[in-house]
């Protein structure tokens, strides 16, 4: 009896000892994170205001913005949005309800896993020697966006397929007996119904593509830019321009990394400001990310 | 041939001589079929489903398909809309003829054909838009935009499937709040609105409590005035009580097939005899 009570109270303690273990490991993880956040929000606080927004960089650090890098940053993700989402929705779809099931697909397949393991320099690599010496596109907003696309590509095709796989067989049937071809079927059911979870992936990719810094700097982004890309909207007929798309530009990464490796402290405050903007844009995608899976979840029962 | 006695456990009830209070008994085998399935053979990957399957089945009547699990009375049915076509690894040889027409020859067009070969599956598989979309979706696929046709289209299709009056105030709500023996009534209406001439309807009540199943099997009555009906289905009542002509099935083979009284009351062959009293299945 006494050995049997013993038993019980070295498990409950082994059970007790795992309980503190576990709480330990997960709080070196957030208390990292708040430390981190915390010093970018006491050094950077001070910094935000509508001057630090509307400001290029300049060589006193008071007056130094972020202008021309959230300019930069909103165009290159406009780009890279445009392109890598039809592309890997595309491909995605095909994959998923089109392409025969064979050991070439599979090959494929597990490529564009890898694809999404691929160091992001070597994407810029690719990209210089791809968009800025074959095709002259330049050391451009164009340039940028696609390496960029190319970087999320993998990303947006995964998520893709794994949404359309969620789409119920029975609802393909349901279309396929009713007299529907593939592409209607694709059309009026499977892409309507996995909108939200392609959404979110398509989000989470260009969250990733946010903040990337290395293959933009192998394309030979600029540090320090003091002037706006051309307005993409014009005045004049057409109304409309592109020449946005060959302007030299900077992006908030480059310019936090151009900041910090100044020695004078005002502008590691800048650093920092820049740091807190960056971050609230990718948690502010995140959580678009999050309402939209809510929202399209609730609507659809199957 | 004799049973399996791994099997003889597996015994069901089933009344020695199952009740058909049918008084058109003598029904008429004279009609013309309108599938006529020859030497169908059908392989999934090394696996054989279907085992050189011949059967005739007759215009605007009800054709019940029994047999136990596995023995390939799905995937004849699946065969008749080509729906085993969307299965990569199959293989299908032999022939099915719709109207006399090979549907399984180059030239036939399979949208046409799955437009013109209804199905109703197992599991009720409504779209998750609004019930007026589920049914007028066939006619939009195929080009009707008008919208006094379809709201025309919508309402008979309803009410051929006794929905009407229960969803008529309800047409925009979503098709999943609807309860499970309305969600199937309301896949019967979206495949007869394209106006089909075969309705193939996959153990359509395998899934739906004893009201909502009765409510099916009458629309079964009232359906094949005017379309033709295969059913498959492993509630030998059910097919006792549906169909005009019953067909059995064992490992892939049709056993017997014939008009369902004779088949319930006086089967050939000793399998059949078996499976519909209970002593396997």
């Amino acid at each position: 009896m006494k050995t049997a009570e013993k038993s019980i109270a070295r498990r409950k303690s082994l059970d007790a000892l795992f309980a503190i273990i576990g709480l330990l490991a997960m709080l070196v993880g957030l208390v990292t994170l708040l430390a981190l956040l915390m010093d970018l929000a006491l050094d950077g606080a001070g910094r935000l205001s509508w001057q630090f927004f509307t400001s290029y960089p300049s060589r006193f650090a008071s007056q130094a913005g972020i202008l021309s890098a959230w300019v930069g940053t909103t165009l290159v993700m406009l780009v890279t949005a445009l392109t890598a989402v039809p592309l890997g929705v595309a491909a995605g779809v095909y994959l998923e309800e089109y392409a025969p099931k064979n050991w070439l697909t599979a090959l494929i397949e597990i490529n564009i896993a890898n694809l999404a393991g691929v160091p992001s320099i070597v994407y810029g690599l690719m990209a210089l020697g791809l968009f800025v010496y074959q095709f002259r596109l330049g050391q451009s907003i164009l340039t940028a966006g696609l390496t960029l696309a190319l970087l999320i590509l993998p990303i947006v095709i995964v998520a893709t397929r794994e949404s359309i796989r969620a789409v119920p067989g029975s609802i393909r049937e349901a279309a396929y007996a009713l007299g529907a071809t593939k592409w209607q079927t694709v059309k009026d059911h499977v892409l309507p119904y996995s909108t939200g979870g392609i959404l979110t992936g398509v989000i989470i990719a260009l969250s990733r593509a946010i903040g990337e810094t290395a293959p933009l700097i192998t394309i030979g982004a600029l540090t320090f830019i003091a002037f706006l890309p051309n307005p993409p909207i014009t005045s004049a007929f057409p109304f409309l321009s592109f020449e946005w798309l060959i302007s030299p530009f900077t992006v908030m990464p480059i310019q936090m990394f151009n900041w910090v490796s100044r020695p004078q402290r005002e502008f590691h405050l800048n650093a920092a400001a820049a740091g807190l903007v960056l971050m609230a844009m990718t948690l502010a995608m995140n959580g678009l990310a999050i309402y939209i899976r809510y929202r399209f979840r609730k609507r659809i029962k199957w | 041939m004799e049973l399996p006695t791994e099997l003889e456990h597996l015994k069901i009830t089933v009344p020695q001589t199952p009740d058909i209070n049918a008084p058109d008994q003598a029904v008429s085998t004279t009609r013309q079929p309108i599938i006529q399935v020859t030497d169908l053979d059908v392989h999934y990957g090394s696996t054989r489903a279907l085992k050189s399957v011949s059967v005739e089945i007759p215009e605007r009547q009800a054709t019940a398909f029994i047999g136990p699990s596995g023995c390939g009375k799905t995937t004849l049915l699946r065969c008749l809309n080509r729906m085993n076509d969307l299965i990569d690894t199959v293989s299908i040889t032999g022939s099915v003829k719709i109207h006399g027409r090979e549907i399984y020859s180059a030239s036939t067009d399979v949208i046409d054909l799955r437009r013109r070969v209804g199905m109703i599956f197992q599991k009720w598989n409504p779209f998750p838009k609004s019930i007026y979309e589920n049914v007028a979706y066939g006619l939009r696929i195929a080009g009707v935009h008008n919208r006094y046709r379809l709201d025309e289209v919508v309402e008979k299709s309803l009410k051929r499937a006794a929905l009407w009056d229960e969803v008529k105030d309800n047409l925009h709500k979503s098709a999943s709040d609807l309860s499970g023996g309305q969600q199937q009534r309301l896949c019967i209406a979206r495949a007869l609105a394209v106006e089909p001439e075969v309705l193939l309807m996959d153990e359509p009540c395998s899934a739906l409590d004893p009201i909502s199943t009765a409510k099916i099997e009458e629309l079964i009555h009232e359906l094949k005035e005017s379309f033709t009906i295969v059913i498959v289905t492993h509630n030998m009542q059910q097919a006792a009580r549906v169909s005009d002509h019953t067909a059995f099935f064992y490992l892939g083979e049709l056993v017997e097939f014939g008009v369902t009284s004779k088949i319930f009351t006086a089967p050939e062959r000793r399998q059949t005899e078996d499976y519909i009293t209970g002593r396997f299945g």
